[in-house]
């Protein structure tokens, strides 16, 4: 059962990872109009049907998983960035400087994350990279909490004392004596970070303010089924198991992570 | 204890401050002209002249903050172009569908999640337990666009048993509620369930058991009601994730809420409406959360002396 729980997600996510790498090696085409196959049932012309411009339901699965692949990195790379480099900041800095990059991290979170996210997307306008903005304008102050937590509770440590004795620059001791032991519970959040944006992706797209039609994301293809789903219900159901499978799998491996790395952090 | 009350809501108020100046600066973030953005390309100058006028564009940004933190204290939340109606007039209509949509699902997450918590701690380790906490891991994991849906497909479309849409009495409230519920009904049940197995190794919980208590009684009477205190800040943590949720379920389900006027707002490029949305959820969950720390530290008196 231990084993499963760890292979099965880590099988999963390389299907993932493997479909995005070998998408543009295939002959896809995701956004073919082909108005005789409008609909067509998932069978042997087409493995999981068409939807309702008779594009392939298959293709576009591949070329969406690009696309939460792509948000769900960026979104992580940016926001962790982001988040370390201001949490890291403020734990260093100490005094009104903290006091002050505290309260500005309280702010952020007083707003229900998606809520904040779908304003930004939606007053910035619909595109991959205002969705990766936006998302990661929310997702920084997770990083920036945790990062300023452990950096305060790591700073009075005595090989960081003798570094700063030595002489040593502020960024050389947040990237070298700080960062490495701060690592693991930065790390389950990323994983979480990593599902929460793929769900947060796929929901902008959902609501028209992620990527644009003609390209797929599994958000919008849920969205463009909704109508046809008495008479085409695979147009919801493919998109949304991949949606699923690939979050239970990421959250499957940040609880596994975090047992390992026996860190101990709130489901919030 | 008072001075730890003035703390707390002395921050709150920072916040409330700090949130109504991102929610100002929001119009500010739409990329090139937000007065061409509402009225497009073929509007006639002096239109958007009018426009900038009535938004107060045409200030200085110092004059513009401080003209609509006055407007606010006011309750004045501006004019809906796109509607035709005082904004605050629009939100009033909106607020009573959020409000029991939110509170449905609230309620339906607590009636999962605690039973399931609970017995998923008092079979720790069996089937049982695993199951539930994989049904748990399955409700994380399910985005409440998909489930949505599918419980349309379901219920309303396949049985006809709810409507597909609309807020139209108590069983068009039915899929809405357990589209939003689900996700915080996942993350209950896991707290439930660790705040209960955390519980039972007390000492008093040894006590009653030798004193030859039923094991329900030990379990409901001793176990979760001081179980309880965590799994309620949780709630209150959590309710950020239900305003937003909201935003998309009632999208799917056409329900008549604040989130989905937002979405239409955005739809209509009605900034006005867009800020005026953001701030009242923004606001009930800072509201909230306070109020939720409050009760916290008034319950348990460990905390009022610290």
């Amino acid at each position: 059962m231990q084993n499963l729980r760890t292979w099965l997600p880590l099988g999963l996510l390389g299907l993932w990872a493997i479909a995005v790498l070998a998408a543009p090696l295939l002959p896809l085409s995701p956004n073919a109009i082909d108005l005789p196959g409008i609909l067509a049932e998932p069978g042997s012309d087409s493995l999981l049907g068409n939807d309702d411009l008779g594009r392939p339901v298959l293709d576009r699965l591949l070329v969406g998983a690009r696309t939460s692949l792509f948000v769900g990195l960026g979104v992580v790379a940016l926001s962790s960035l982001l988040g370390v480099l201001v949490g890291g900041f403020a734990a260093l800095a100490g005094g009104w400087v903290d006091l002050a990059l505290v309260r500005v991290i309280d702010v952020f979170l007083a707003f229900p994350g998606i809520l904040l996210a779908i304003a930004l997307a939606g007053i910035m306008g619909p595109g991959i990279e205002n969705v990766i903005i936006a998302l990661a304008t929310v997702g920084w102050v997770g990083y920036a909490r945790l990062a300023r937590a452990q950096i305060l509770s790591l700073k009075q440590r005595d090989h960081v004392t003798a570094a700063l004795a030595l002489g040593a620059r502020p960024g050389r001791i947040l990237r070298v004596h700080l960062l490495p032991l701060a690592m693991a519970p930065l790390i389950v959040e990323a994983t979480f970070g990593m599902a929460g944006a793929v769900i947060a992706e796929a929901g902008l797209s959902f609501l028209g303010l992620g990527v644009q039609p003609p390209d797929a994301s599994w958000g919008s293809m849920i969205r463009d089924g909704v109508g046809y789903m008495l008479v085409a219900p695979h147009l919801v159901l493919a998109p949304g198991v991949a949606i699923v499978l690939v979050v239970l799998s990421v959250n499957l491996l940040g609880d596994g992570l975090r047992d390992r790395l026996d860190v101990r952090t709130g489901t919030d | 204890m008072f001075d730890a009350f003035a703390a707390r809501i002395g921050s709150a108020v920072l916040v409330v401050l700090g949130v109504c100046t991102l929610v100002f600066l929001l119009i500010h973030l739409v990329p090139g002209d937000p007065v061409e953005a509402m009225l497009g390309e073929s509007a006639r100058p002096a239109d958007r002249a009018a426009m900038r006028q009535a938004l107060g564009l045409d200030r200085p940004l110092s004059e513009q903050y401080l003209t609509y933190l006055g407007r606010l204290v006011r309750l004045d939340l501006g004019q809906s172009f796109h509607y035709q109606q005082p904004v605050r007039v629009l939100l009033a209509e909106r607020i009573p569908p959020t409000l029991e949509l939110t509170a449905a699902a609230l309620a339906l997450a607590l009636l999962l999640a605690v039973p399931l918590g609970v017995m998923a701690a008092r079979h720790r380790g069996d089937a049982l337990d695993s199951g539930a906490m994989s049904f748990s891991l399955l409700g994380i994991s399910v985005p409440n666009f998909w489930l949505g849906p599918v419980l349309i497909l379901v219920f309303s479309l396949w049985l006809g048993w709810t409507p597909v849409s609309g807020r139209d009495g108590a069983l068009s409230l039915v899929l809405p509620a357990l589209t939003l519920g689900t996700a915080l009904a996942a993350v209950l049940a896991r707290m439930v369930r660790s705040s209960v197995l955390e519980v039972l190794g007390e000492d008093y919980v040894r006590t009653a058991r030798a004193k030859g208590l039923s094991e329900a009684a030990v379990l409901w009477r001793h176990a979760l009601r001081n179980a309880w205190l965590p799994v309620l800040t949780l709630v209150g943590l959590q309710l950020g994730g239900l305003l937003g949720g909201a935003v998309i379920t009632e999208t799917v389900f056409a329900w008549p809420g604040v989130g989905s006027l937002l979405v239409e707002a955005i739809q209509s490029r009605d900034y006005p409406v867009v800020q005026a949305c953001v701030l009242l959820i923004s606001l009930a969950y800072v509201l909230v959360n306070t109020l939720t720390d409050l009760a916290y530290a008034w319950v348990d008196p460990r905390i009022r002396a610290g």
